[in-house]
């Protein structure tokens, strides 16, 4: 055991998987010299020389594209986009390619590859470095959207990753990348992708949130005890696919279903897991489900960043709300 | 060829002429008479495959089809070339090379006829699918070239994009990712003068697409894409030039598409008859027809009885292809992913409920008022 943040245990997960399986490579927009401007990647290229890891033209679209190639050739590219605003060149080789190469060549060729992404707002950054798309990219068939909220389930996700024959977008909250330190197993270990986790048990509401948001719910559920209202937490960790059962069961326990993420709220996370109870969980309920999302609006620069983002007492106000309901 | 020099960026290489006859001796490719007989009947046979498709698609027995008359030599001659090793990439009209590499026709009917099965080529190993979004299978090839200089196999990936691709972002990135990485790849533009109807003037304010390649510090040579042997000995030299590790390179095939974009677009509302006749003088069958037949290898009555003879072998193909299985349901969700959701899982069965609903409540409902 190690004490580790997120980014000593995405790096531990990265050099677990490179030492141990020469098809992998990682490469990206400075990841190889400077280790990534997180420095997720420090140490990598001078471990594993710069064949493995290494810095990439500057060209979104390009990573992803030639990660594409790369894989179906049979190397297992672990490739890096900077910021989760930094995607959108890619998305054609995303939604046209990385996702359909297997489906249009009925399982001829298989896509391993995993794009390592930043994401989320709360680090005061300029536009384009706060945003939460993780809706946009649970649309897309054929990709598997994995998001941790802990160094341990950081390198445990990531190691299954890269493991997957499927393609995987793994996005990491930035925000709490060195907000949180924990033991962490040395070497190999993998944890299940599309498992959700109860990370705490309660009656009276079943708040469900992933990344970043777990710790503000983690917070939002000191305070709501003090109130005598007690939270069952879940912390979702994939995406897509969704783990209905484990929401589903804990809604039949506690009746109240609501959903806190960054993103944009309309057609967001939170609308997909009301509609995810209402049709395994309808009678159970006591209240209508409720979403705490971010604003349909662009996150805004970090002046005004704090009316957007979900805080613990946002949170506690609207678990007040449905407690009451 | 594809030597550092800046006449490579503008002048085209011909070694046949449009009469049949060699122009540039020095630029032979290195190929017997035997071959080169038999690498005609290829392109006479993909050309006749063409034909016959797009009549299929007037009768409405195949869906939208891109036909390649007149582009047959750009592919073809790569045909020729590549071994087990190599790579292809293909774009959409590059029949002759996925032929070659072991595609076989009913696979390519499949496709168009609306089956994905279609590019599960069973005895074709590297050979991508075809790709619609332009020019994004150019960056697939510089990974796969990554992949085989990182794995220390030999090797080369021949991938093509049209004249209108040349100015998407993809290209682009392509040749300079593949630039950097000295990845043995062949970029083939199948200049054929026209995207759907912008012509090519309109996609570039540079005198050549070649003179691209300066940019990305990549060989290049602007070739008659018209002329079998010219493209047979670019493909020659640049697999030279990969496995010498001074890849990738650029080949500007300049050709013309004869046909339609697709059986969906009408040529005239944006070229001439005028045109069109002045091009087809310049094809690339004819030239090398003429070329043979003057070399008393082939001759008017071989031409006609061999195209007989192709048109019965692919209506009898095509007529196989016709009978294929019907599409079975489950292959719509097997293959989204090699682990399946169990999401998608349980939208199949639904889907499974409704079917079996259908079949038991079809013949009581009045289908009329829908």
């Amino acid at each position: 055991m190690k004490v580790m943040t997120m980014v000593n245990a995405i790096n531990d997960a990265l050099d677990v998987k490179l030492s141990e399986d020469q098809r992998i490579v990682v490469y990206g927009e400075d990841v190889g010299v400077e280790g990534g401007v997180f420095r997720v990647t420090e140490g990598l290229q001078q471990k594993y020389g710069a064949e493995r890891v290494f810095d990439s033209p500057l060209a979104e679209s390009g990573i992803v594209g030639t990660a594409v190639g790369m894989a179906i050739a049979g190397l297992r590219p672990v490739v890096e986009m900077q910021f989760c605003g930094f995607i959108y060149p890619a998305m054609n080789q995303l939604i046209s390619h990385v996702t359909r190469m297997h489906n249009r060549s009925r399982g001829k060729y298989r896509v391993p590859m995993v794009i390592r992404m930043p994401y989320g707002g709360g680090i005061n950054a300029l536009e384009h470095h706060s945003e939460s798309m993780e809706a946009l990219f649970g649309h897309i068939p054929g990709l598997k959207v994995v998001v941790p909220s802990t160094p341990y389930d950081a390198k445990g996700l990531l190691i299954s990753a890269i493991e997957s024959d499927d393609p995987i977008l793994f996005m990491e909250p930035k925000r709490i990348y060195r907000a949180i330190k924990q033991e962490v197993d040395e070497g190999r270990y993998a944890l299940p992708l599309g498992k959700a986790k109860v990370v705490q048990e309660g009656t009276d509401v079943t708040v469900v949130a992933f990344g970043a948001m777990v710790r503000e719910v983690q917070k939002a559920a000191e305070l709501a005890k003090e109130r005598g209202v007690s939270m069952e937490i879940i912390d979702l960790r994939s995406i897509y696919p969704i783990d209905r059962e484990t929401i589903v069961n804990s809604v039949k326990k506690t009746s109240r279903i609501m959903t806190v993420s960054e993103g944009p709220s309309s057609f967001g996370i939170g609308a997909e897991i009301s509609q995810i109870v209402l049709e395994d969980a309808f009678l159970y309920l006591d209240a209508p489900p409720t979403r705490v999302a971010g604003f349909d609006t662009i996150v805004p620069l970090p002046r005004g960043e704090h009316h957007y983002m979900q805080s613990p007492l946002k949170i506690l106000y609207e678990v007040e709300q449905i407690v009451n309901y | 060829m594809f030597e550092e020099n800046h006449k490579t960026y503008f002048e085209t290489i011909t070694v046949l002429d449009q009469d049949g006859a060699i122009v540039n001796e020095s630029l032979m490719p290195d190929i017997s008479d035997t071959d080169l007989l038999k690498a005609y009947k290829e392109l006479l046979f993909a050309r006749t495959a063409d034909l016959q498709i797009v009549s299929y698609q007037r009768q409405g027995r195949i869906y939208t089809y891109p036909p390649n008359f007149g582009q047959e030599a750009v592919s073809g001659a790569a045909g020729v070339v590549m071994t087990d090793h190599d790579w292809l990439v293909p774009a959409f009209r590059e029949m002759s090379a996925m032929l070659a590499k072991g595609v076989t026709l009913k696979e390519y009917f499949l496709f168009f006829m609306g089956y994905e099965d279609g590019s599960n080529f069973k005895n074709a190993s590297r050979v991508l699918p075809i790709s619609v979004p332009i020019a994004s299978q150019l960056l697939h090839a510089a990974g796969i070239g990554y992949a085989l200089r990182y794995q220390k196999e030999p090797g080369v990936v021949f991938t093509y994009v049209g004249d209108g691709g040349t100015s998407e972002g993809d290209f682009h990135e392509a040749l300079n990712f593949a630039g950097v990485w000295k990845a043995p790849v062949v970029f083939t533009i199948q200049n054929n003068q026209y995207a759907i109807s912008t012509s090519t003037r309109l996609q570039t304010a540079s005198d050549s697409l070649a003179v691209k390649a300066m940019a990305y510090g990549i060989r290049v040579e602007r070739v008659d894409g018209n002329d079998f042997l010219a493209m047979l000995k670019a493909y020659q030299e640049a697999v030279k030039c990969c496995n010498e590790h001074n890849g990738p390179v650029l080949i500007d095939a300049v050709t013309y598409r004869r046909g339609a974009h697709t059986t969906s677009d009408d040529p005239s509302r944006y070229r001439t008859k005028e045109e069109e006749d002045a091009w087809a003088l310049k094809d690339p069958l004819r030239r090398l027809n003429l070329y043979l037949t003057a070399k008393g290898l082939w001759n008017d009555a071989l031409e006609e009885e061999t195209v007989i003879r192709f048109k019965g072998e692919i209506d009898a193909i095509f007529a196989e292809a016709e009978t294929y299985d019907a599409y079975p349901k489950e292959d719509v969700f097997k293959y989204m992913y090699v682990e399946k959701p169990d999401e998608l899982a349980r939208q199949e069965q639904h889907y499974d409920a409704f079917l079996k609903w259908k079949e038991a409540n079809e013949s009581t409902i009045n289908m009329s008022h829908s």
